[in-house]
């Protein structure tokens, strides 16, 4: 058990630098210099530039925390219901929903300054939570997989959601009119210290957000139930637990998590609902944010931070002429590595015994595992 | 009844791709490999087929959508190898290397796109594939509009590959060892069987089919490939698997059926009661019905039983 925790550590970082390797050597093959990357990556991590001039500009460090706001939200929808055993990849339609619950509440409801964007919030949480209850529902009750239901969402969501914005009134069919004062999380405090950058208010509810995942999920005996239903849903079963229950809850749990980042992307980056022609890739980030985190609050914040950097410092390195994707690329490669577990875990297995009992000894066990 | 003629050849259009991937959904969930990653693979098969063609369409037109096809199904069986190596040889949990792929595979063609056109796309191809008629048999009434006059020739090579997956999986010792490592694989390595060699063969197969479907989407359907071309396909083929009960014919019938409900979104403002609804609501249409066939009929439908499980030999 002792080296489970220790495995559970050292998984994700062997991941993430295998990431970044595999990364740079994409970019050597294509012809480019993966020094560019580095230099934007420090760059967007501190605000100083690395290259020569040694110039601190801090509106990097405020838009890569910008970017990590809604991406740890969506990392923790997926990894509380990766902790009932359930994958929600649906997080992208719930954030949606949430942020069009935001815009409804922002554009129609007359509120004083600080209680209009908290029933902001709530709205969207509501709305992400109704959303996620459907994939939820249908697993229960008919046993579909989620998966499919969920992705099949995202599109119906992506649909309705902009068929609903259209319908407040929008001048050139891209967004709708701007939310009034009393309504944003924007905030010229933050702003300043960040010599300008979008970072607002939102940030207090993605803390909010952890703490409170970390207190269900650990301390009280709802997420002690969830987790059992995850680990084992027939002993769980066994033990008179709701099995069915307790897979809607975390799926509508999950959507609130969702829901929430919608209305920090609408109502603290931007002032206004956008009408959008695709995915933004959020829902994926957050499965990448959770399985990289372990699927632990702590580890999810962390998790955040690094991909909202990656995200952060995408247009640095177009301009550097490294094709932003390069992001992607990385990202889906850590997830990769980090679903190899088992098998990297074999590997370090491997190389403990190879230490200790040389090599005969380590092959034996190496073929064992 | 003219409308429904019409519609014919549009629905066919959109069906051959969703046959083609399914199938290839089909041989690796049979091997016991549940392939989420369909979609992904789609996307680099597409953005294979379209990069060909556009390179080869100066120097040999009419052979150069073929020879992108060709690329799109070699692409599709490259990228399928990472699945097989993850979820194969190092025990990943096979939906979140799917995840991955898809992630991957959005990150790798645009990427490349990128270095190769300096855009985030393909540059647009001028004809794609071309449109067919068979003589003789597009004079036949009804039968001849619907199936023989101005189709894209993917439809019959979706037809094709149904026959031959059929004969593969249900009449050759090959497609026996396969079903047995999808249902209990241990019972098949007592039986003296490789089931990770089988495994790597089932999502190899469904590499090249759903390279192919890409390939066959983006020329048909697509100017080019972008970053959306394949919008979810991958997945409407995945459900069409479940829905077509793992089976060959099943997901014949599955994927017309999601090919006329996209080729209504086509024809609605011509239908009396449809024209009013707005236009959005005809974009989620075919995925709405996906989720709606999925509840209709997943829970009598039963998949391979090991699908999705890390193969541990030593379990009994």
């Amino acid at each position: 058990m002792k080296s489970n925790k220790r495995l559970q550590l050292i998984v994700p970082l062997i991941a993430v630098l295998l990431g970044f390797v595999l990364g740079s050597i994409v970019i050597i093959v294509t012809g480019k210099s993966p020094g560019a990357m580095f230099l934007a990556l420090g760059r967007t991590m501190t605000g100083i530039d690395f290259s020569g001039r040694a110039d601190l500009n801090m509106r990097y460090v405020g838009e890569f925390i910008l970017q990590a706001l809604p991406i740890t939200l969506t990392g923790l929808a997926v990894a509380f219901a990766f902790r009932t055993g359930l994958f929600n990849i649906g997080a992208e339609g719930q954030l949606m929903v949430g942020s069009l619950a935001a815009v409804a509440v922002a554009l129609l409801v007359k509120a004083p300054p600080f209680i209009h964007p908290i029933l902001g919030i709530l709205a969207a949480m509501a709305a992400g939570a109704l959303w996620a209850s459907i994939p939820g529902l249908l697993k229960a009750r008919f046993n579909v997989h989620e998966v499919v239901v969920s992705i099949m969402m995202n599109y119906t969501a992506l649909y309705f959601v902009n068929w609903c914005l259209l319908q407040f009134g929008s001048v050139d069919r891209v967004k709708t009119p701007e939310f009034p004062p009393s309504a944003t999380l924007k905030s010229h405090f933050l702003a300043s210290i960040t010599n300008g950058s979008r970072l607002n208010w939102g940030i207090i509810p993605v803390i909010l957000a952890v703490i409170v995942f970390w207190f269900v999920v650990e301390k009280t005996t709802f997420g002690y139930r969830l987790r059992a239903v995850g680990f084992n849903k027939d002993a769980a079963r066994y033990a008179g637990m709701k099995v069915e229950q307790n897979i809607v809850f975390s799926m509508m749990i999950s959507g609130a998590f969702a829901g929430l980042a919608g209305a920090v992307i609408t109502l603290g980056t931007f002032n206004f609902g956008r009408v959008l022609p695709s995915f933004e890739g959020y829902g994926m980030d957050g499965i990448a944010v959770a399985l990289v985190g372990g699927n632990h609050a702590l580890g999810v914040f962390l998790s955040g931070l690094l991909f909202g950097m990656l995200k952060a410092a995408q247009p640095l390195m177009q301009s550097q002429g490294i094709p932003l994707e390069i992001t992607s690329i990385i990202q889906a490669s850590i997830v990769l590595f980090v679903a190899m577990k088992l098998g990297i875990e074999a590997v370090l297995d491997f190389f403990t015994a190879y230490k200790r009992k040389g090599p005969a000894m380590a092959a034996k066990m190496g073929g064992k595992k | 009844m003219n409308l429904l003629i019409n519609m014919f050849p549009i629905a066919l259009m959109f069906s051959a791709p969703i046959i083609i991937a399914a199938l290839g959904g089909l041989f690796s969930e049979r091997s016991g490999i549940v392939n989420v990653a369909l979609e992904g693979i789609m996307m680099v098969g597409g953005f294979a087929a379209a990069t060909i063609t556009v390179i080869l369409e100066p120097v040999l037109p009419g052979w150069a959508p073929w020879i992108g096809m060709l690329v799109g199904i070699l692409a599709g069986l490259v990228f399928s190898l990472l699945h097989a190596l993850a979820s194969v040889n190092f025990k990943a949990d096979q939906v979140v290397s799917g995840t991955a792929l898809n992630i991957l595979a959005g990150g790798v063609t645009v990427y490349l796109a990128q270095i190769i056109f300096h855009q985030q796309r393909t540059k647009s191809f001028t004809t794609g594939l071309a449109k067919i008629s068979i003589p003789g048999f597009k004079d036949i009434p009804i039968l001849g509009p619907t199936l023989f006059d101005h189709v894209y020739p993917t439809f019959y090579v979706a037809l094709l590959l149904v026959l031959l997956t059929w004969f593969l999986v249900y009449k050759t010792p090959f497609g026996l060892r396969l079903r047995a490592c999808g249902e209990h694989p241990q019972a098949a390595a007592s039986m003296g069987i490789n089931v990770y060699r089988m495994r790597y063969m089932g999502v190899m197969a469904s590499g090249m089919l759903a390279g192919l479907a890409g390939g066959v989407m983006v020329l048909t359907q697509d100017i080019q490939y972008t970053l959306t071309s394949i919008h979810g396909t991958g997945f409407i083929a995945l459900g069409s698997l479940i829905f077509g009960k793992w089976s060959p014919w099943g997901v014949l019938g599955a994927g017309l059926f999601f090919g006329f409900s996209q080729a209504l979104s086509y024809y609605a403002k011509d239908i009396p009661f449809m024209a009013g609804l707005p236009q959005e609501f005809f974009y989620l249409f075919p995925y709405v019905l996906t989720i709606i066939a999925l509840i209709l009929f997943s829970g009598k439908a039963v998949g391979p039983k090991a699908a999705g499980e890390i193969y541990d030999p030593g379990k009994r």
